[in-house]
């Protein structure tokens, strides 16, 4: 027993010894990916296929949040720092001013395609036809005075009905995103934004006070109507099923793979279908983007190689694997364009 | 007196019943606790056993491949077209197919992952060349998950992501029995994947046996030296009361701090590769350490010191009192207190994913410095993906996750058994 004991220990030491040498990270042979949740799927489809057909290793894709893959991606050049940063919104003004500062100097811009984004319920309830003011007066905290006059009020609707006579009167429920995420940001933009154009009072305010007209049209009530489901979408489609009353707010893949669950609601007299997204007639979508630091090109394996896959027809085409995914592709000169620009890696100015 | 005798027995036989029942309801209380906690265990491996044993099965569909001489080149075999020939393959089994539009729906039956499968085979043996072979490929996640039975025909065909038009051939390959479930080996020897069907456990597995070594091989040894410095060497003052605080205090700390500590020491300022499982050894070593000191104190002073003082009676050193008599001694609570330790590492995740070890990766990791991810991670990624079949792959990576917990709980409670002495 003591012998055991003492080997055992020993032992333990001795591999403790060999298995941590001190590995620098001078030197890696993947390509490192950070970014939105939303492009994870396709730019994770992307990498399997790249690291299947060329030499190259797989690269590794980290799921961070739009938000957060930028704060990594601008942390500088080097080998430590991530090559390619995944986003569901356009680099923001303030994010490339941290680039610069931190010496990323050059960053290539590259538009993959895009997602609209749906609100949905359960296929045991009837379909929803909304406007986007419809949706504004429902979600957002502060809304005109119902009896009249341009005052703002505390939100007093709580059922659809309430906000259109022509709705049903159920309960206003819906499951969405977190703060933090880049699909609530679009969602804000797209369809608040809109709803609140809808209303004169509001949209005169977007004249004299840009500021005070975001705060109202995008700040969503906070007494239960809106529920945050979390960052996971199949959370959001389980729970559909179990209240067909409720509606969720997710990207367009989560409804193309669960439409035998799920109802996509008509928009604005658009329903969210693929043919109605790609051509622009349902108007909540938004461009998906991949940037890249072009310091890395050259000095991290792959990354041209990358590119090429992720901005060939058969990849990101009407007909290509990430359609298959539920990515929406661009129209055809629009696609020529950015993989010419990707291929000369012609760097993006952010105004 | 004895009026007051009869009194006090009236009394308790007047309180007795209600005691009785008082009793009754505290043991019933009980009961029901331990039955409402096990019901709620059953229901929980129940379901997950319900939607994740089908993930052990894989769908099959038999095609007679033709090795073409014109489409496989013996000079440049990596780079043939074998996707093209999987799909001259499929068309042959269904030639009443012309239309353009329905063949490409034909080939998507098959997994993107045959043409793998078949440039595997031919590249280790190009003597198949010019042959035809009869050969099982994977199915595409639609065709099996149809075929498993999650895709309902009853539901119209708009709404559901296999046409009319594929069952049909689904039913005929079924009629000519060239459609089968095996066992699925994919699942355990491949890395992850965005297709279902050839996503495996493989990679996180390894990733997961690597963070391990590294926290055992760090964690025991010096969580072993830090107790019995603490409780046979040092000095009772306000100093060690201090680090004891500490390390107790260590032990309840959010396992997410740990995390942030390992992305400022070991990345930031150590340099050390991001998402390398060897990170992730260090992480959890600074996460498992209290508790094994904690546990190995314990059972360093539960060997009573009849023993400590026989031997230093009989003339041993200290040292060897400890390394011949006490260690060996307290070893099995020692090391039952690392394998819970190691159990809790195994199920974490928050700490790696400051670290980059919550990332898609294919390959499986090989070395300690190479990309990995662990099981809970993976089980969460594919949690969160839209794809339908990821749904059972999630319940059985589950599944292998408590399979792993249960065996190293059960080597506890077996060391305990075997080693343990009682005075």
């Amino acid at each position: 027993m003591q012998k055991i004991g003492l080997s055992l220990a020993a032992a333990s030491l001795m591999i403790a010894s060999v298995a941590s040498p001190s590995l620098a990270a001078d030197g890696r042979d993947s390509i490192s990916i950070v970014g939105s949740s939303t492009v994870y799927p396709f730019a994770a489809a992307v990498a399997e296929q790249f690291g299947k057909t060329s030499k190259f290793k797989t690269p590794t894709i980290e799921s961070t949040g739009t938000g957060g893959g930028m704060k990594l991606f601008c942390a500088g050049v080097g080998v430590d720092t991530p090559d390619i940063s995944n986003a569901s919104r356009r680099m923001k003004k303030s994010e490339m001013e941290n680039c610069q500062k931190n010496g990323v100097t050059e960053v290539v811009e590259v538009k993959v395609g895009y997602d609209g984004i749906v609100l949905a319920n359960s296929k045991k309830a009837e379909p929803m036809k909304l406007s986007r003011k419809d949706v504004f007066l429902a979600l957002a905290k502060d809304v005109p005075d119902p009896k009249g006059g341009d005052k703002l009020v505390a939100n007093p609707y709580s059922t659809w009905k309430d906000v259109n006579p022509v709705l049903p009167a159920n309960k206003i429920e819906v499951l969405g995103p977190p703060p933090t995420s880049g699909t609530r940001d679009a969602f804000a933009e797209l369809v608040m934004d809109g709803g609140c154009e809808a209303i004169d009072s509001i949209k005169a305010l977007k004249k004299t006070d840009k500021n005070q007209f975001k705060m109202v049209c995008q700040t969503i009530r906070e007494d239960g109507a809106y529920i945050e489901a979390g960052e996971n979408d199949n959370l959001i489609v389980q729970k559909l099923e179990t209240n067909p009353k409720s509606i969720g707010i997710f990207g367009y893949s989560y409804l193309d793979q669960n439409g035998d669950k799920i109802q996509g609601s008509i928009i604005d007299g658009e329903a969210p279908t693929f043919e109605n997204i790609a051509s622009g007639k349902y108007v909540v979508s938004r461009p998906l983007f991949i940037y890249v630091k072009k310091a890395h090109v050259g000095v991290i394996p792959g990354i041209n190689e990358y590119l090429a896959e992720f901005t060939n027809d058969r990849a990101w085409g009407p007909e290509g694997y990430l359609a298959e995914k539920g990515l929406i592709p661009a129209p055809a000169a629009e696609r020529k364009a950015t993989a010419a620009d990707a291929k000369a890696l012609k760097p993006v100015v952010i105004k | 007196m004895s009026a007051g005798n009869i009194s006090t027995m009236d009394r308790v036989t007047v309180g007795l019943a209600k005691r009785y029942r008082k009793e009754r309801r505290f043991r019933f209380f009980g009961l029901a606790a331990i039955i409402a906690s096990l019901l709620f265990l059953a229901l929980l491996l129940g379901s997950i056993a319900a939607k994740g044993w089908t993930a052990f099965l894989q769908t099959q569909i038999q095609l007679n491949v033709y090795f073409d001489p014109a489409l496989l080149d013996v000079k440049n075999l990596a780079s043939a077209n074998y996707a093209a020939l999987v799909k001259k393959s499929v068309y042959a089994l269904f030639p009443q197919v012309e239309n353009r539009r329905d063949k490409r729906l034909l080939a998507q039956l098959i997994s993107s992952g045959a043409a793998y499968e078949l440039q595997n085979m031919v590249v280790s043996n190009p003597e198949l060349i010019g042959t035809t072979k009869p050969l099982w490929v994977i199915a595409a996640a639609e065709v099996d998950m149809f075929v498993k039975g999650y895709i309902p025909r009853t539901v119209p065909e708009s709404d559901r992501r296999v046409s009319d038009k594929e069952i049909a051939w689904i039913d005929q390959l079924q009629a000519a029995g060239r459609l089968k479930k095996t066992f699925s080996t994919t699942f355990f020897e491949a890395g992850d994947s965005r297709e279902p069907e050839l996503a495996g456990i493989r990679g996180a597995a390894m990733g997961s046996l690597f963070t391990l070594i590294v926290t055992l091989t760090l964690s025991f040894p010096i969580g072993v030296a830090a107790a019995i410095y603490l409780e046979e060497f040092a000095p009772k003052n306000r100093w060690t009361d201090l680090v004891e605080v500490n390390i107790n205090n260590l032990a309840a700390i959010p396992s997410i701090v740990f995390g942030l500590l390992g992305l400022a020491v070991f990345l930031n300022f150590m340099n050390l590769p991001r998402s390398a499982s060897l990170v992730g050894g260090l992480v959890l070593t600074l996460m498992t350490l209290p508790t094994i000191i904690i546990a190995s104190r314990a059972s360093l002073k539960s060997v009573p010191p009849s023993i400590r003082e026989a031997a230093l009676g009989v003339g041993a050193s200290k040292m060897q009192t400890i390394s011949h008599h006490i260690l060996p001694l307290a070893l099995p609570g020692m090391m039952t207190g690392a394998i819970i330790g190691m159990a809790r590492a195994l199920g974490e995740t928050a700490p790696l994913l400051m670290i980059g070890m919550v990332a898609f990766i294919v390959d499986v990791p090989q070395s300690f410095s190479d990309p990995a991810t662990v099981l809970p991670v993976q089980i969460y990624l594919w949690a969160d993906s839209p794809e339908r079949a990821f749904v059972e792959r999630t319940s059985a990576a589950i599944m292998v996750l408590l399979f792993l917990l249960l065996i190293m709980n059960a080597a506890a409670v077996f060391l305990r058994n075997k080693f343990e002495r009682r005075w």
